[in-house]
């Protein structure tokens, strides 16, 4: 399927989705306060609460939507790579700890913006045939997905700015996306005898060539429009990784696309 | 190159009254120490700022400007912590940590003399001047307390950046927050890593709550919890407003 036509038939599923967020927004923060167990209830109180009195943004819906697509990939991503077994016993702590963050963010946004079924094609449209039999393949992937979520979570912050209670939700995911990528690309950099790959990204280095799309523009140096360059006697490398770029929605989606059938 | 002898270990538990109220008496106690330990940090490196080395109340300003001082401020601390951690190596310190916290003392300085940067342009008169830090809570010769230091500077740095995005009116701020948050995720993610390997405590449940959402912490309370660590009083009532 076309992830353009995915993210038209989420648009079709809801009505009110921003209203419920933000609603809930506010519920999850007042039940954090007062009861931890009111906590994990969260997600469920959004699919109830339907409060026409919140203006929805169109916008703002719009991102809730591209974020579960992305969301989707990378919860059935993670479950698929649990379930073949193949994970290292010394790294399937980490990895299982990713995988339940995915579902939670699933849970979180399906009870906002409905929830659909999808399928996916984990040869990335032929060009990978051991995704989850061997677990280079896999963490190689898992860096793909994890930093292009950072960025694409980034690209969206701007978007939201009008819904300043979803802004705040999409930074605490954002945050969570870069802790998982921090640690996949530190096991990859293991797993693959790969010095240069840190937990940050240096320059526009990929893990391999076919996901380079994820990595081009992290090379930038020029923040806020003033070109950093030799900044406090730093190098290059060191500015690059201190910044991580925001990705277009569309550019998102064309790296994305292939993992959808 | 002076060093902060002080056997205080940061122990877990420790760590964790990062949300606690500054406590003035053994702030003020440690306001000696850490009056030496700022102007040596100014005499070892490009990497250090010059300090004003006073007790005067920093006031952060109010709107973008307010929240683009309380970034600098954090960043400054930050900054100098890791210079410290650099030019005073815990005992067994490996290559590799040593290599990860260079790269992150240079980050922090980037950042740092980033907002320096942005703010002189920007508000040449209301930019806060350097700040005088105080580590007297930190055993530099231990790794333990080093990076359990670490993991609360990174995580207070993550919580403050998602607690301040909604208080930003300019886009382009609010994505240059964006560009820096992920950065200081990725550090406290390594950090953890660190004290805690292959666990997974890089997105500990300490940090990430049952819907998989990071901390997001208001101003107020973040400097109430970073206080402790700088001698200068700040003042961060208006940020955002």
């Amino acid at each position: 399927m076309d992830i353009f036509k995915i993210i038209d038939e989420l648009t079709k599923i809801d009505g009110d989705a921003v209203g419920r967020i933000e609603h809930a927004s506010r519920r999850h923060f007042m039940n954090r306060v007062s009861s931890k167990l009111a906590t994990v209830a969260a997600p469920m109180v959004f699919g109830t609460i339907l409060n026409k009195a919140y203006a929805q943004s169109a916008a703002a819906v719009d991102v809730l939507k591209f974020a579960l697509t992305l969301e989707y990939l990378e919860d059935a991503f993670y479950k698929e790579g649990i379930k073949a077994g193949k994970i290292p016993a010394q790294y399937l702590t980490s990895i299982t700890q990713i995988s339940k963050h995915e579902a939670q963010h699933v849970a979180y946004l399906e009870a906002a913006v409905g929830k659909m079924t999808l399928s996916y094609d984990w040869t990335y449209g032929g060009k990978l045939t051991d995704t989850f039999t061997n677990f280079s393949t896999f963490i190689t992937v898992a860096c793909a997905l994890e930093d292009t979520g950072v960025r694409a979570y980034k690209g969206q912050a701007g978007a939201l700015m009008m819904d300043p209670a979803i802004l705040k939700v999409a930074l605490q995911v954002h945050s969570v996306e870069a802790r998982h990528a921090a640690q996949v690309r530190r096991i990859f950099a293991v797993v693959n005898s790969s010095a240069a790959t840190k937990g940050w990204i240096t320059g526009n280095q990929s893990p391999i060539p076919l996901v380079q799309a994820v990595y081009d523009g992290e090379e930038n140096l020029t923040q806020g429009g003033v070109n950093l360059k030799g900044l406090a006697g730093k190098s290059d490398a060191a500015i690059s990784e201190a910044f991580d770029e925001t990705l277009p929605k569309a550019t998102v989606l064309a790296i994305a696309g292939p993992f959808f059938k | 190159m002076n060093r902060i002898i002080n056997s205080q270990n940061t122990s877990d538990k420790e760590e964790q009254k990062v949300s606690s109220k500054v406590d003035r008496r053994s702030f003020l106690m440690s306001a000696g120490i850490a009056a030496s330990v700022g102007a040596a940090m100014v005499a070892c490196s490009k990497d250090h700022e010059p300090t004003p080395g006073t007790g005067t109340t920093v006031n952060l300003g109010a709107g973008d400007v307010g929240v683009l001082n309380y970034a600098y401020a954090l960043e400054q601390l930050e900054a100098a912590f890791y210079i410290q951690v650099i030019d005073t190596p815990y005992d067994n310190m490996s290559a590799e940590e040593k290599t990860i916290l260079t790269d992150i003392r240079d980050h922090e300085v980037i950042h740092r003399d980033f907002f320096k940067a942005a703010l002189t342009a920007a508000a040449p008169s209301q930019i806060i001047p350097g700040l005088t830090p105080d580590f007297s809570t930190v055993d530099f010769k231990s790794r333990t307390s080093v990076l359990g230091t670490a993991k609360v500077f990174e995580d207070t740095g993550v919580a403050a950046y998602n607690g301040a995005g909604n208080l930003i009116k300019t886009a382009d701020y609010l994505v240059l927050a964006g560009k820096i948050v992920s950065v200081e995720a990725r550090h406290a993610s390594v950090i953890r890593d660190l004290i805690n390997k292959n666990t997974a405590d890089f997105a500990g449940d300490d940090v990430v709550d049952t819907s998989g959402l990071d901390k997001a912490i208001d101003p107020a309370t973040i400097l109430a919890a970073v206080q402790k660590y700088i001698k200068n009083p700040i003042n961060g009532s208006n940020v955002g407003k």
